[in-house]
């Protein structure tokens, strides 16, 4: 092999610095949020213990957060459903240039860059001044997809702008109908990289916050009760609920992960038996 | 999913061998028109018409307890007239203009080596996912995690003075400009590796060998090859950054510990307060502010182009 340049070293500290940056303090607040019952929000570590991950399960000392998790994963398991079933036919649509798609592009673009305090203020103000209820399901809901959709779409647009035209054609000479070519063909070849925009989808909403602000109503999604606890909580028990939600994150992203190597795997096993001698 | 049938049903007519081209044409335009429709309702309702409440309700009045529909320009006049305006929109671009600065050489650095320098696509998958994973995981707790590091007690000052660097902990450390724009090269630098990295990836090696046999040296090869053609990931990843700094009011209210202002601070406060037109007019001139930026940063990018 070729000898590494010297600047490879100096970019691979640089690469391994960035990594201790972005998980460090990560790391640490896992560590601290086994504290014992006398320790504070920094170190020295005074005894080891579990006593805070107790204390998520005293309804006093944290106030709702069971019922902010459920809310939370229903709500971004709703986001993610739409925002994949949304993206794809925006993917499929955006295939080919139609009046009023250039409109729609600049939307997105918007929807994208658009400061998220100004959702929360817009949709709140809808909402309430039409006497609608604010609700995490309705406007939270509505609030969140105008953050997950157009990174849904980016990644749909970039999967078809890759997509090799010939298998579609192929199916419909064999006589298969639109719908066939889409739901025999299409779907299963991008099927990883939807995936991808369902990774993007339920962890967006999880961890939403300033969309979310104004458009949640009386029930309190969990980064807003995660929020909220910071205000007045001075003890490693928000540690231990970070601790624990950051877990909850780490394994959604490793289902989502170890599902596309598993089907890239299989696929690769049942791919093609072109040229493999059999009549 | 009826409409998608249908639409399906469309697509299949025009397909068929034989068709005229004009028909063609027209069913094309109720295919794409059919399979955005979702997208366009959810952008119509919760994107187009909040900003469209937002520019009415800056124009109302407010009571200490209610706003009222009324059209003034009592909102702007104070906001415009108002010297705290310019200092936080001064602040705020001050934030976006740094943070850019520094995620731009971290974020270019570390593609540059994922892309170049790892020479295995499976590492170069296993890397980038080492980047990537942290974006998934939530900004709030992202951020108290700096707590343990940079208090007073912290990590960072303890370990100073047991190195005999400084006598007394540093109070800049939290709470300050400089744990605000730490807490935003922490979560947004990765919106600028992506990007870069992607159109990294797209770049012929054949060019830089062409450069290295033409006898230039490795920084000319870098100034005048990998840069030119990086620049459509740099603006992607630039306006990301941007807009994400300058729309933010979360990361500065905790890392500054409520001690500065920017933008979208003073949106909030205001809707803390229940003065919504005052917070709608605010969120109006920030909209602007950030409309224009990008317009500036789209002279030098086809977005379209680049998916």
């Amino acid at each position: 092999m070729e000898k590494r340049p010297r600047s490879f070293y100096v970019m691979a500290a640089v690469f391994g610095a960035f990594l201790i940056f972005l998980y460090g303090p990560t790391v640490t607040i896992a560590i601290l949020s086994f504290q014992g019952p006398q320790g504070g929000l920094t170190f020295p570590m005074r005894g080891v213990s579990l006593h805070w991950f107790h204390e998520l399960f005293q309804q006093q000392a944290v106030g709702d957060i069971w019922g902010s998790f459920a809310r939370s994963f229903v709500l971004g398991l709703m986001v993610m459903v739409t925002t994949v079933v949304v993206s794809v036919m925006g993917g499929l649509a955006f295939r080919k240039r139609f009046p009023g798609s250039g409109i729609i592009f600049y939307l997105i673009i918007t929807s994208l860059v658009i400061p998220s305090i100004l959702i929360s203020l817009g949709v709140g103000l809808i909402f309430s001044q039409s006497g609608l209820d604010i609700h995490w399901s309705t406007s939270g809901y509505g609030s969140q997809l105008t953050w997950t959709l157009p990174f849904g779409l980016l990644i749909m647009f970039a999967v078809f702008n890759r997509f090799d035209k010939s298998y579609e054609e192929a199916a419909r000479d064999q006589g298969a109908t639109a719908w066939q070519t889409i739901w025999h063909v299409v779907l299963p070849i991008i099927a990883p990289m939807l995936i991808g925009v369902a990774l993007f989808g339920f962890t967006l909403s999880y961890d939403e916050f300033a969309r979310t602000l104004l458009t949640a109503g009386s029930y309190n999604t969990l980064p807003l009760e995660i929020y909220g606890m910071t205000t007045n909580v001075t003890t490693p028990v928000i540690f231990a609920l970070g601790t624990l939600t950051t877990a909850f994150s780490l394994v959604i992203i490793a289902v989502f992960l170890v599902t596309v190597v598993i089907m890239n795997r299989r696929r690769a096993r049942q791919g093609s038996d072109a040229g493999k001698g059999m009549v | 999913m009826s409409d998608l049938t249908q639409t399906m049903a469309l697509e299949a007519q025009t397909s068929a061998p034989g068709k005229a081209r004009k028909s063609l044409g027209l069913s094309d335009t109720v295919t794409g028109w059919l399979l955005s429709l979702p997208l366009t309702l959810v952008l119509f309702f919760f994107l187009v018409l909040p900003i469209v409440m937002i520019v009415i309700v800056s124009f109302w009045g407010a009571t200490e307890f209610s706003i009222y529909p009324a059209f003034q320009f009592d909102n702007y006049e104070f906001l415009l007239t108002s010297p705290v305006t310019y200092s936080v929109f001064l602040n705020t671009i001050k934030y976006a203009v740094i943070t850019w600065a520094i995620t731009l050489v971290l974020g270019f650095t570390i593609a540059y080596f994922l892309a170049f320098h790892v020479r295995t696509l499976t590492w170069q998958i296993v890397l980038f996912l080492l980047c990537t994973i942290p974006f998934w995981t939530s900004n709030i707790i992202r951020m108290i995690s700096w707590i343990p590091f940079l208090g007073r007690n912290g990590i960072a000052n303890s370990a100073l003075i047991s190195m005999g660097v400084i006598d007394e902990p540093l109070e800049w450390l939290l709470f300050s400009d400089f744990s605000v724009i730490l807490a935003f090269v922490h979560l947004y630098t990765l919106f600028m590796v992506v990007p870069i990295f992607n159109t990294m990836m797209r770049i012929d090696k054949s060019l830089i060998e062409a450069a290295y046999d033409n006898g230039a040296t490795g920084f000319q090869t870098l100034t005048n090859v990998i840069i030119p053609l990086t620049k459509p990931g740099i603006m992607i990843g630039s306006i990301f950054v941007v807009t994400l700094v300058m729309g933010d009011f979360i990361t500065v209210r905790f890392m500054s510990g409520s001690q500065k202002a920017n933008v979208g601070r003073l949106i909030s406060n205001d809707i803390a307060l229940l003065q919504y037109p005052s917070a709608a007019a605010t969120a109006v001139i920030l909209l602007i502010t950030v409309l224009i930026v990008i317009g500036i940063l789209l002279r030098f990018v086809d977005i379209r182009k680049e998916l």
